[in-house]
């Protein structure tokens, strides 16, 4: 669930409150900020973070939890504006950021073969 | 609603925000039309298709037979594979003509991988795309009825805009449902604005739904939060105790889920990927960087540490039911509507099996490019025409009893225990299908007869809680009027596939629900090819 909004980062651009799916951000916060307004409907999809140029915001894996820990050690976590960069999504499109994306399709079905062979060893063995 | 709503008219309306939506959008904008789209949420961000990765069913020319006779064997008679040989040929035309916006990577062959996309970067390719071709895009504009004119022909919808939180009315010649599926609330990824709206106006406007008893189908993920599913294929499942279960593998279908279901109903069950494929971790963050943060910010090694699972529902988003198309331009035989991806029923080319992992997307695809085209031209006769329109909702917006504030959480809960509560979705059978219909019709009338809500939010939500229920209905009636199992809609009870029900169920109604099997073939599809 989003649970933080870096507001000393956060420039207003309002981004996060046009992107967000489930219209979690309103705008109009002390500064320009927007505000958390509808946490509830938050589906932690991280579509926001993609979304906010500057790294402010931060959610949290749990869908349940609305909790972030101190400012300090998310800092220093190295998980903000962590996924962004993985996306390499402000990346030019010939970067080659989904060149592994082709091996998808045959890792999934690796891993149902490797899967399917324990499984029959284990009954097997039973 | 107020009494002087915000007025726009178009050529074409197209409702919902995904994949669907914008190539419906497009084929429409190229063939001339004026086109709005209104997505509840933000197109780019809303619909499974911007938290998923699809793969599409992308089959060159040569391929094609091969990839139907499969496709048709698979199906168990409830596909025509003519429409395979459609979705198969706009898919392989189209999807290639996102490359300006999306940054397609290598086929290691020195071409680009084209068939697989990752969501994010899709749908804002899309999203570029229709704002290019001049579509008009309103976000956090959900719709919450359609209107029809005195012949019953939709001409339009009215809504409501989260932001400002006035009401919207918006006049078309055509209108396209592309609203997704409907898994329920069940936490499945990016699935939160799917709550069946479309098939609840849809219903209203006199449609009917095909192929709602294939709604099962399942996600494996960790317990706090459903994930993408690739690093999971090779998991191994034990007890917090550390005794190992035997669960059949993916490719032992029902019998995998209900192997994990039954695990699941006794206690924790935790998930073990140290055999997972000896190549997957070092690429897993480049392929699916969401689903590696949902391990990393808890500070689990994913592949070293075990972790408990659950099984996210799905519905009808990979189960294969929705509004039934009554022609070849996916019209749904009420003049003016047309139907979409997940929003349409997938049966025509899933048949009574799911359409994941590969032929949903191309099925929206392309189902979004056919009905774009033809409400294009069907609208730019009709135009966004002024004249008197009846508004068409029901449920949720205009009570039959006394009005008072329903809530609508508990009902919510109810309605998605009924759909995906493990003992009943994996054992389905005569008995626990009765009691859920029993408990869905309840929280049917709690909402039709007095449910009323008075600020934007509440009113969205009181009507996606409405079309749950609706939805919810008509899966389960199909699953009890199916007396066999075929594909997907296994029943308990009823182990053997029967040779004399290989034909599909159609189900309607909204205060009484009804289903009768549905002819073969559809009306003027021969005409088109
Ligand atoms: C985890 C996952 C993985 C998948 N992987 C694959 C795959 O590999 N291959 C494959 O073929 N398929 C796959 N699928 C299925 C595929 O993603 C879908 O079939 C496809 O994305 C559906 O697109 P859509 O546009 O119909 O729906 P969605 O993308 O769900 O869009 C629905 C839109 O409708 C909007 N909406 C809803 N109600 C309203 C309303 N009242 N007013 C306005 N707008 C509304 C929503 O906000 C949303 O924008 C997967 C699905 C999931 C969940
Ligand atoms: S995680 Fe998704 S739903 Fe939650 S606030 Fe961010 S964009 Fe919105
Ligand atoms: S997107 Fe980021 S910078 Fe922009 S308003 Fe939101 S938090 Fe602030």
């Amino acid at each position: 669930m989003i649970a933080a909004l870096l507001a000393e980062r956060c420039t207003g651009c309002n981004a996060c409150v046009e992107q967000c799916p489930t219209r979690v951000f309103e705008p109009g916060g002390p500064g320009g900020v927007p505000v958390i307004a509808a946490p509830d409907a938050c589906q932690t999809c991280y579509l926001c973070e993609l979304a906010c140029p500057v790294d402010a915001l931060w959610v949290n894996p749990d869908a349940h939890d609305a909790t972030a820990p101190p400012l300090a050690d998310l800092l220093a976590s190295g998980q903000v504006g962590r996924v962004k960069r993985d996306h390499g999504w402000d990346a030019p499109l010939d970067a080659g950021q989904l060149d592994a994306y082709r091996l998808l399709g045959p890792l999934l079905g690796e891993g149902v073969e490797i899967a399917d062979r324990h499984y029959h060893r284990l009954i097997a063995a039973r | 609603m107020s009494t002087a709503p915000l007025t726009l008219r178009a050529d074409v309306l197209v409702i919902g925000g995904g994949m669907a939506a914008a190539w419906a959008a497009l084929a429409a904008a190229e063939a001339g039309a004026a086109v709005i789209v209104v997505d509840k949420g933000a197109m780019g961000t809303s619909g499974v298709t911007a938290t998923g990765g699809p793969g599409h069913w992308f089959v060159p020319p040569e391929g094609r037979a091969a990839a139907l006779e499969r496709q048709v064997a698979r199906t168990q008679g409830l596909a025509e594979a003519a429409w395979m040989e459609r979705v198969m040929d706009l898919t392989w035309r189209h999807l290639p003509t996102i490359a300006p916006w999306y940054p397609f990577g290598s086929d290691g062959q020195g071409g680009r991988y084209i068939q697989g996309v990752r969501g994010p970067e899709y749908m804002r390719a899309l999203r570029r795309m229709c704002v290019g071709a001049g579509i008009a895009v309103l976000d956090h504009h959900p719709a919450l009825e359609l209107l029809a004119d005195g012949d019953g022909a939709v001409v339009g919808a009215r809504g409501l805009a989260l932001g400002s939180g006035e009401d919207w009315e918006i006049r078309a010649g055509a209108t396209i449902l592309a609203t997704g599926g409907c898994a329920f609330r069940s936490g499945l990824i990016g699935s939160h604005t799917q709550t069946g709206d479309g098939l609840l106006m849809a219903a209203e406007a006199g449609a009917l739904l095909s192929g709602m008893e294939f709604s099962i189908s399942w996600s494996l993920s960790p317990a706090w939060a459903s994930t993408r599913t690739l690093p999971f294929t090779a998991a191994r499942f034990f007890r917090e105790d550390g005794s190992e279960l035997a669960i059949p593998s993916l490719k032992a279908g029902h019998a995998h889920y209900q192997a994990l279901g039954a695990a699941l109903l006794q206690g924790t069950v935790l998930a073990d990927l140290s055999a997972a494929p000896a190549g997957l971790p070092a690429v897993l963050r480049q392929i699916q960087p969401l689903t590696v943060a949902a391990f990393e910010r808890r500070g689990i090694d994913l592949f070293r540490q075990r972790f408990p699972v659950r099984l996210f529902g799905e519905g009808t988003i990979r189960g294969t039911g929705g509004i039934a198309l009554a022609d070849a331009d996916c019209g749904t035989g009420v003049p003016g509507l047309y139907a979409a991806g997940d929003a349409a029923t997938r049966e025509l080319v899933a048949g009574a099996i799911s359409g994941g992992g590969a032929v949903n997307s191309a099925w929206a695809l392309a189902s979004g490019r056919i009905a774009g085209a033809a409400a294009a031209h069907y609208g730019a006769a009709k135009g966004g025409r002024a004249g008197p329109a009846r508004a068409l909702g029901k449920a949720g917006l205009r009570p039959r009893g006394s009005a008072r504030p329903v809530a609508t959480a508990p009902l919510q809960q109810t309605i998605e225990h009924a759909i995906h509560g493990l003992d009943r979705a994996l054992w389905r059978r005569a008995s626990t299908l009765a009691a859920s219909l029993h408990e869905l019709d309840e929280a049917w009338r709690a909402v039709a007869d007095h449910g009323l809500a008075a600020d934007p939010r509440g009113r969205v939500e009181l009507r996606a809680t409405a079309a749950m229920a609706a939805t919810a209905r008509w899966c389960t009636a199909a699953a009890a009027e199916r007396r066999e199992t075929r594909g997907i809609a296994v029943r308990t009870d009823l182990p053997a596939t029967d040779p004399a029900q290989a034909r599909r169920l159609l189900v309607g109604g909204l205060d009484k629900v009804w289903t009768r099997p549905a002819a073969p073939a559809l009306r003027g599809l021969e005409a088109v090819l």
